[in-house]
């Protein structure tokens, strides 16, 4: 059981290096630098390093882009049931409840309504820590009613995005929520409504590969791994080392894949604008 | 030379003596009565083998290498075909092959995923795996099909988009995106089935469709039983529990409410009898197509968009 050791020097000095209090500092996934913790929540969770962005919570993004109290949430109460009743190594039910206990939230897109400077626009915001934002039939259906309302109010849609894909513990049916999403979507193009996607650390898979792409404009927060196939199923197909920055929103930009990447500090503001526009 | 899959060891044991028996059958007599008894042995092992396929068994079944392709079905089906390269932008992938062709007079759009059967020709097709051009390759033939409001036939037959860098540079997600979106609104009848294996969105991409088919040894799954093996159980070699919970054949499509008919097999799998397999399909499109092509415009896509908004299972 030498897990730390062989990266220590021998010779008793580790009483002299400073100890990483719990809560007290965090190392960036991004830069790896240990950095303050209080500095970077005061910086909107971002790296004063390297100006990685940290993912943050529901709360706090609703309250970064939507004017103060103005949101109200839709649909609050859909939730999964286990069509497949799946089991692997635990039962797809049991993760569900474990999940909805840690999280208090029924699954991992909230969806609502709320002003940006005063303009109304229907809201939705992924939750990572819900089974890695995973798209499951609820978050299909949620994404969809949000699109309907959108379309019926004749009111922009902004998504804000992550998630590690498809939801495998509903085999098919999560597949199948691609082609759901992505029609409401199309219903939107064809009435003129805007749709702007957000996308954030990280996106990928079946997500990435449906509405996510599609918006009117695409937006990125810096550095945020966005994707088709995960880095590690690219390297086991391939053989090689990835590049340096693969897959970060810079090299999707380079690439021509997204519209701007837009620092969190400044994106309410870049929202406003692009919303004014429509 | 048969291909035989693990779980076919008892038929290659006995098909090996039938056709040395058969070899040797004129020049002893009573051959013709063994014969007969070890057809019908023959006959009853291969029902009850294939009577019991696990999920995992039938995902063998789907890749089995001599199993017809998209290129194969195409040259029995249709009277005439003339394949379309390229996406206008950057390349021709293999691996998805599309065109022109007509189909008892109708004519018809068809495009499908290639995998191939030699190893030459499976390293060609990229084992069916397609790049963004040619997803973009197949949208600019389905808007081809719009344009000229002829029906569109897809094939899928995919281990899955290919998961690599110059994949990704092009956007991947996009051209999968796009196709969905399109697809969803596309001005023309779409009609898929499910050859093969139906890898997740490097599938639904060109799967789409006002009618869903699968043949009866097909699967279709968001993910490859390994892949889902590899990430849930943390061993790959779990794949044939994943393959069963993840409901991925036919029969589970259909209980599931996403499939709109199964299309039965010969005895053995598609690669026994071809014909068998082309005709079956062959006589299931044209009913679809029928009855799609009588539909006005508005109430085909108003049923295509309730179909995909009635698909999912939420807690009561």
């Amino acid at each position: 059981m030498a897990w730390f050791k062989k990266d220590r020097p021998t010779g008793g000095d580790s009483g002299k290096k400073p100890k990483f209090q719990e809560g007290l500092w965090l190392k960036c996934n991004h830069c790896r630098e240990i950095i303050y913790r209080k500095e970077v929540e005061r910086n909107a969770k971002v790296c004063p390093k390297c100006e990685y962005h940290f993912p943050i919570s529901v709360e706090d993004r609703i309250d970064l882009l939507l004017d103060l109290g103005t949101f109200r949430e839709w649909d609050a109460e859909l939730a999964a049931a286990d069509p497949l009743h799946f089991k692997d190594t635990k039962r797809y039910r049991d993760r569900l409840l474990d999940a909805q206990q840690r999280t208090g939230k029924k699954d991992a897109l909230i969806t609502g309504e709320g002003r940006i400077n005063g303009a109304r626009v229907v809201l939705g915001v992924f939750h990572f820590g819900f089974m890695g934002g995973s798209m499951g039939s609820v978050v299909g259906e949620k994404v969809i009613l949000a699109a309907d309302r959108a379309l019926r109010e004749r009111v922009p849609l902004v998504l804000v995005i992550t998630s590690g894909g498809a939801r495998m513990q509903e085999g098919i049916l999560s597949l199948m929520q691609m082609a759901r999403t992505a029609a409401a979507i199309g219903r939107l193009a064809e009435a003129c409504i805007p749709y702007i996607a957000i996308l954030t650390d990280p996106t990928f898979g079946g997500v990435t590969a449906s509405f996510a792409m599609l918006g009117d404009v695409i937006l990125a927060e810096p550095k945020a791994l966005i994707g088709f196939a995960g880095p590690r199923v690219i390297e086991q197909t391939i053989r090689q080392q990835l590049p340096q920055e693969f897959q970060r929103a810079e090299f999707l930009l380079e690439h021509g894949i997204i519209d701007l990447i837009v620092p969190r500090k400044r994106l309410k503001e870049t929202l406003s604008s692009i919303i004014a526009f429509f | 030379m048969r291909e035989y899959l693990d779980f076919e060891k008892p038929l290659a044991e006995l098909e090996e003596k039938l056709d040395k028996l058969s070899a040797a059958a004129t020049s002893r007599t009573g051959a013709q009565e063994d014969l007969t008894k070890l057809r019908a042995r023959l006959h009853q092992l291969q029902t009850e083998i294939y009577a019991g396929l696990t999920p995992w068994q039938r995902t063998q079944v789907a890749r089995h290498l001599q199993r017809p392709s998209t290129l194969d079905y195409i040259g029995r089906i249709c009277d005439n075909f003339v394949e379309l390269h390229g996406d206008r932008a950057f390349a021709d992938d293999h691996a998805i092959v599309g065109g022109l062709a007509r189909m008892n007079g109708r004519p018809i759009v068809v495009i499908g995923h290639q995998k191939g059967k030699t190893l030459k020709e499976r390293m060609h097709r990229n084992f069916g795996m397609p790049n963004p051009e040619g997803y973009r390759k197949a949208l600019r033939l389905m808007r081809l099909a719009d344009k000229f409001r002829k029906p569109v036939v897809t094939f899928i037959d995919t281990p899955g988009a290919y998961p690599g860098i110059g994949a990704e540079e092009r956007g991947q997600a996009e051209a999968i995106a796009r196709n969905l979106m399109e697809m969803a609104t596309l001005k023309t009848p779409i009609v898929s089935v499910v050859i093969g294996e139906g890898g997740s969105g490097g599938a639904l991409a060109i799967g789409v469709a006002d009618r869903l088919l699968m043949m009866q040894n097909s699967v279709y799954s968001v993910i490859s039983p390994e892949g889902c093996a590899a990430i849930l159980w943390n061993d790959a070699g779990k794949a044939p529990e994943a393959a069963e919970a993840l409901k991925m054949t036919a029969r589970d499509l259909q209980d599931l409410g996403i499939l709109d008919e199964i299309i039965p097999e010969p005895m053995g799998g598609a690669h026994r009898d071809p014909m068998f397999a082309c005709d079956a399909v062959k006589k299931s499109i044209e009913i679809h197509l029928t009855a799609l092509q009588e539909l006005p415009l508005e109430t085909l896509l108003q049923q295509r968009y309730d179909k995909y908004r009635r698909i999912g299972v939420l807690a009561t």
